[in-house]
């Protein structure tokens, strides 16, 4: 390769053309433009006359310049310029190819792939054998193998959820032969990595691959100040940057979808970002994770766990409130401890009992009506959490004497007592250390707690088993039942200060936490894991999708806890982790995680961050040859005046070359859109979706105009000929049905289009989602059709679904029907959910359910084949065999003519459950 | 055939818009054939002109008997005399005429063989008698002559340029030459001067494409005539535009010249234009000429 500057030429013997270029001056300076023949009568008046100049019999100089530029070009073209040119050495001997792996590689996983697998094929054609390692795996020495032993693992290998850990260990296992390494590196610097590469570097040339884009990892968010503090982190400081934060979690049925949405904008020369997201607790109780739109990686998206939530607590006092006495008033210190952390309802039971409160507090409430106490009950069937503090009036009441009262764990001695006042005897009592079966185990007893005075509990056969805190001489001090789902506590003091000193200090917030009455710091201790296992409930995979963990090994609580200092890794993946009481999130990036940028030193050359990069430029200079070219076109039109008669065609010619494709659809696009609003609407119009694919439009086509045959036959719905509609170019408003194949290659409409389809599905549209595949994984797997109608239908507003029950509307439009076959059979249809509330009426065939049409229906059966008819009306298509295979034909048309009456006519049909009633107020 | 059919049918088209034409004649010893133009005086003739009282020459087989059977004297009864115009028309066939500088448009040689045919109507519809110089297609009248004339109209000359043919004329009737008259005027000037002679008196159309008249060329170009044989070179040929339309200008004048020394009307017709408007003008030619 000649190099010349920032210029390479990689076929450079060609440029001796270039001298040439004058022999080329000379032969086309002779010859002049050809003369225009012309045929005309006036020539006899032409006769004798002459011509004023006599110059232009040689070609003129400017024309010849650009022929000769032309020629330079075409020259200069063929021997391959190439600016920045990078001179690759083919080495020799082993290669070892080294991926990061790690959650950081996910962003642009398949293009290291892509790179590795070109590696891999060059050191095959070179005979040289391969090793692949991948550095989140754990230490192994490299097995050098032929290239196509490789060629088929590459493509397997995927990114772990978790960054390489210590690199250094595996500079140990490196063998001492040499080979030339080449490191796919995340970006990222990771321990013992400068080690490595010094190992590395000791056996032969190291090259590394970084990837231009950038990386972006999202901290755990943490609740501060009232607000959601969302915070980015990027290892390196650039320029200024902004991505959207997507706060996801389930809506109130249930299904997931993105609650909020912020923009965290990194300044420039900053490497963390903070936003602020306010959003009502209702929401915020609901959140389940955060992640960066648009990037792919498990550091992107951050889990949040119990620390976010806030818990709902309705305080209660008994008696009136005391004006003047805060200091006495029986809630004063709950509220001091849980104003910060949790969320306090003030009120009477009646209405607390309404904003179903995670916990009630009643503090000294003695006797509670009858109604209060079975809205309780309930509520404490549910899964509610009743904190009961003792107090002067409950020790005065009768309440749970001598029979044991639902709303109290234990059965109470009348009067309670006192210990170390002036009028009694002995010592006010310590609290005894927490036994291990408490809730408060682990918690340490602060000497100063002392008890005065207290409430006793009847014993009794089952009280040891409920107390959970005693005194030292060993009264209960907390006892707990558990009623349904949820559980009463009693503490046997008040919640003032009058009858000990518990709520003066730490240990009472502390065992606020523990019952889960107050919300827990966002990162547990180490003792609060410590002794319990661990479950995942969800996991994340490198690309941070969420995935339900299933047989993942629950894991030793002193395990975790090390994972949350230092990150996920083998065997502790990234995820929620579910223990007793608690959850607790394991991100890929903690709070305290630093990214720091790889910094390589400059004998290493860096590919694919060069600024400069390689650029083959043979293109541009036969492209820039071509319209030198044209130009001599039309110069020499010009020349020998024949430009008039051709302007037309070079203006034309230059129309197409410069902006043909905008201006030309812009001025089609008016009269089309009215030529198409009118065949849409002059009858009803059934529409299919194009998708690029002619085969299957063609055949989406074909199933409509049969399906409109069959109901022209059969109803007086008479269709005219169905239309292809582009999503991104045509207004759907027109037509009352779509008919959507889904194929694996198609494109996502654009954002406008999007809201053009939601726009039609919320004003009454319906699509027949059909991804043709028999729907073989079942909905919602793992055929490439079925993955592309999940992200084609992502940013569908589609309501909750269920596969057609059978009472659906559908099931009844026109012919009674109860499965939905197309031309395979036999797979669930899935429609609009009916509403959790809908109930069937005693005597009724069916509910009254949804009022109004499915907007999509969605199936697998390949409809568009069963219904499919040439223009003589013959079916194209065959299905199943025989008699029966015509029978599912039949019953697909069926299908089809429900369908449409469905879209076209409604819930009338739903409406027949009032029939009755109408009938009765006819009085028949 | 079919082409005379159309031609023919464009024709009668075209007649149809005016009145019908009666040429003016001026000499009727030649041509005595009665026609439809009464002179003023008795002679042969259809249409009763004067009883007048019979003189010695006459015979008695001029006399008419009832109109002297009422007087004492004999009356002879007279008849106006009435002759027929005879018109010779030239159309110029040969390949200049075939051009024409826009698709669109027809070859001079169709509006010229519309004109022909347009005017041959008009005149047979007056009584005329029509022909074709050269002995193709003689005069005659009746409307049978019209396909004789569109057929004799239909063959193209080989030659480049044509120059009128004055055979077939009949002396003191009356002519109209339609060519382009872009060859040699020598033979223009000869043959007008030859009618001129036989006292034929009549008028010369020539008819141009426009873009004959504006000479839309530039560029380095040959122009070759019709047929081939003449051609001439030139680089720019914008450059001639001037000096072409100079000569073309001053072939006009000539024309019109000769037109005025021998008694003849001269038009410039462009095929561009309405052919109505030079068939008005040649039915004002010939009343005009008389």
């Amino acid at each position: 390769m000649l190099v010349l500057g920032p210029l390479g030429f990689t076929a450079p013997w060609l440029l001796l053309a270039l001298a040439a270029l004058p022999v080329l001056w000379l032969l086309l300076r002779a010859v002049p433009p050809a003369p225009f023949r012309r045929r005309f009568p006036g020539v006899a008046l032409l006769l004798g006359l002459t011509d004023d100049k006599a110059e232009t019999d040689k070609t003129p100089w400017w024309l010849l310049v650009l022929r000769m530029l032309a020629v330079a070009a075409m020259i200069i073209a063929f021997a391959g310029p190439v600016l920045n040119p990078q001179d690759r050495q083919p080495g020799t001997g082993p290669l070892l190819i080294l991926l990061d792996g790690g959650w950081a590689d996910a962003r642009d996983w398949p293009r290291r792939i892509d790179r590795a697998s070109a590696l891999v094929e060059d050191a095959g054609r070179a005979g040289r054998p391969v090793a692949v390692l991948r550095l989140t795996d754990a230490p192994q020495a490299p097995v050098f193998q032929a290239a196509n032993a490789w060629t088929g693992r590459i493509g397997a290998l995927g990114p772990q959820p978790w960054a390489p850990a210590d690199l250094g260990p595996w500079a140990a296992v490196l063998p001492q032969d040499g080979f030339d390494s080449f490191w796919l590196s995340d970006g990222l610097d990771h321990p013992g990595r400068a080690e490595l590469l010094a190992a590395l570097e000791t056996r032969g040339a190291v090259t590394v691959f970084e990837s231009p884009r950038p990386v972006v990892a999202l901290r755990p968010a943490i609740f501060e100040e009232g607000v959601v503090k969302v915070r980015a982190l990027r290892p390196a400081a650039g320029g200024e940057a902004e991505f959207e934060v997507s706060a996801r979690g389930p809506d109130p049925t249930g299904a997931e979808r993105e609650l909020a949405r912020v923009g965290v904008a990194f300044r420039a020369g900053e490497t963390e970002a903070v936003t602020d997201l306010s959003l009502p607790p209702e929401l915020r109780n609901r959140l389940t994770r955060f992640e960066i739109v648009g990037l792919r990686s498990a550091g992107a998206v951050s889990l949040t766990d119990d620390s976010l939530k806030r818990r709902k607590v309705a305080l209660i006092a008994g008696g009136g409130t005391r004006e003047g006495l805060q200091l006495l008033s029986p809630i004063h210190y709950l509220q001091q401890a849980l104003a910060p952390v949790a969320d306090l309802i003030d009120g009477t039971l009646d209405d607390v009992l309404l904003a179903s409160p995670d916990v009630i507090i009643l503090a000294d409430v003695g006797r509670l009506s009858v109604a209060e106490a079975d809205g309780l009950l309930d509520w404490l069937e549910k899964g509610g959490l009743l904190l009961r503090f003792a107090g002067p009036r409950l020790a005065a009441s009768d309440v749970s004497r001598d029979a044991e009262d639902p709303l109290m764990p234990v059965r109470l001695r009348e009067g309670g007592r006192s210990v170390g006042g002036a009028m009694s005897w002995g010592e006010p009592k310590a609290l005894a250390p927490f036994p291990e079966n408490s809730p408060f185990h682990g918690l340490a007893v602060p000497a100063d707690v002392t008890v005065r005075s207290q409430v006793l509990a009847q014993p009794d056969p089952d009280l040891a088993g409920r107390t959970i805190a005693a005194l030292t001489d060993g009264t209960p001090l907390v006892t707990r039942k558990p009623v349904g789902q949820g559980q009463v506590v009693l503490v046997h003091v008040t919640a003032n200060a009058e009858w000990s000193t518990l709520p003066l200090s730490g240990l009472f917030v502390q065992m606020l936490e523990r019952l889960a009455v107050s919300t827990r710091p966002a990162t547990p201790r180490a003792g609060d894991l410590a002794g319990q296992t661990w479950v995942p409930g969800a996991v994340l995979d490198a690309y941070g999708t969420v995935a339900q963990a299933g047989d993942v090994a629950g894991v030793a609580g002193e395990v975790l806890a090390e994972g949350l200092a230092t990150g996920p890794r083998d065997g502790l993946p990234p995820g929620l982790y579910a223990g007793a009481d608690r959850r607790v999130a394991l991100n890929v990036i903690g709070p305290q995680t630093v990214l720091a940028p790889a910094v390589w030193p400059d004998r290493i050359a860096v590919e694919g961050l060069a600024a400069d990069r390689e650029q083959a430029l043979k293109g541009a200079f036969l492209g820039g040859a071509l319209a030198l070219l044209l130009a001599d076109i039309v110069a020499s039109l010009w020349l020998t005046g024949r430009l008039r008669a051709a302007g037309g065609a070079v203006a034309m010619l230059a129309l197409c070359l410069l902006a043909a494709p905008p201006s030309a659809q812009a001025q089609q696009g008016g009269a089309q859109d009215d030529a198409l609003a009118l065949q849409a609407t002059t009858a009803v119009v059934l529409a299919h979706v194009l998708t690029g694919d002619p085969q299957v439009d063609a055949l989406a086509e074909a199933g409509l105009r049969g399906l409109g045959r069959k109901l022209s036959e059969r109803t007086s719905v008479e269709p005219a000929a169905p239309i292809g509609v582009d999503l991104n170019r045509d207004e759907l408003a027109f037509f009352p049905f779509l008919y959507w194949p889904v194929t694996a290659t198609q494109p996502l409409p654009s954002a406008e289009a999007y809201a053009a389809l939601n726009r039609y599905l919320r004003t009454g549209g319906m699509i027949l989602f059909d991804t043709r595949d028999a729907d073989v994984a079942g909905f919602g797997g793992t055929t490439p059709e079925g993955r592309r109608l999940q992200e084609l239908a992502a940013q569908l507003d589609v309501p909750p679904l269920e596969p057609v029950p059978a009472d659906h509307v559908l099931t009844r439009t026109f012919y009674l029907l109860q499965d939905f076959p197309g031309r395979h059979a036999g797979r669930p249809v899935w429609v609009e959910a009916s509403p959790p509330d809908a109930e069937q009426i005693e005597g009724m065939p069916f509910r009254n359910l949804n009022d109004g049409v499915t907007p999509v229906v969605i199936g697998g059966n390949d409809w568009a084949s069963a219904w499919a008819v040439d223009d003589a009306g013959a079916p194209l298509y065959p299905v199943g065999r025989g008699f029966a295979g015509e029978r599912q034909r039949e019953i697909a048309f069926r299908f089809g003519v429900n369908l449409i009456m469905h879209v076209l006519t409604g819930n009338y049909k739903s409406d027949q459950v009032h029939v009755p009633a109408l009938l009765e107020r006819l009085g028949q | 055939m079919t082409q005379d059919l159309v031609l023919r049918a464009r024709a009668e088209t075209l007649g149809q818009a005016l009145p019908p034409l009666l040429a003016a004649a001026e000499h009727l010893s030649a041509t005595v054939i009665l026609g439809g133009h009464g002179r003023r005086r008795a002679g042969m003739g259809d249409e009763f002109w004067q009883y007048r009282p019979a003189d010695a020459g006459d015979s008695a087989r001029m006399i008419d008997w009832r109109r002297s059977g009422r007087a004492d004297s004999h009356f002879v009864r007279e008849r106006e005399w009435q002759a027929a115009q005879s018109v010779t028309l030239w159309v110029d066939t040969s390949r200049s005429m075939a051009f024409t500088g826009d698709r669109a448009r027809p070859p001079k040689a169709d509006r010229a063989r519309l004109l022909a045919l347009a005017l041959a109507v008009l005149l047979l519809r007056g009584g005329e008698r029509v022909g074709l110089a050269g002995d193709t297609a003689p005069p005659r009248s009746g409307r049978a002559q019209v396909d004789r004339l569109a057929l004799a109209l239909a063959g193209d000359a080989p030659a480049d340029y044509g120059a009128p043919v004055v055979s077939g004329m009949v002396a003191h009737g009356r002519a109209v030459f339609l060519s382009d008259f872009l060859g040699q005027m020598t033979g223009i000037e000869d043959a007008v001067a030859r009618a001129a002679d036989k006292g034929v008196r009549g008028a010369l159309v020539q008819v141009l494409d426009p873009a004959e008249e504006s000479f839309p060329f530039d560029g380095r170009t040959i122009f070759e005539s019709m047929g081939g044989t003449l051609r001439h070179e030139t680089l720019r040929a914008g450059d001639l535009k001037a000096r072409y339309l100079a000569r073309l200008a001053e072939r006009k004048d000539r024309l019109a010249a000769l037109g005025r020394a021998s008694g003849w009307h001269f038009l410039t017709h462009h095929t561009g234009e309405s052919a109505q408007a030079a068939l008005l003008w040649l039915y004002a030619a010939l009343e005009r000429g008389r």
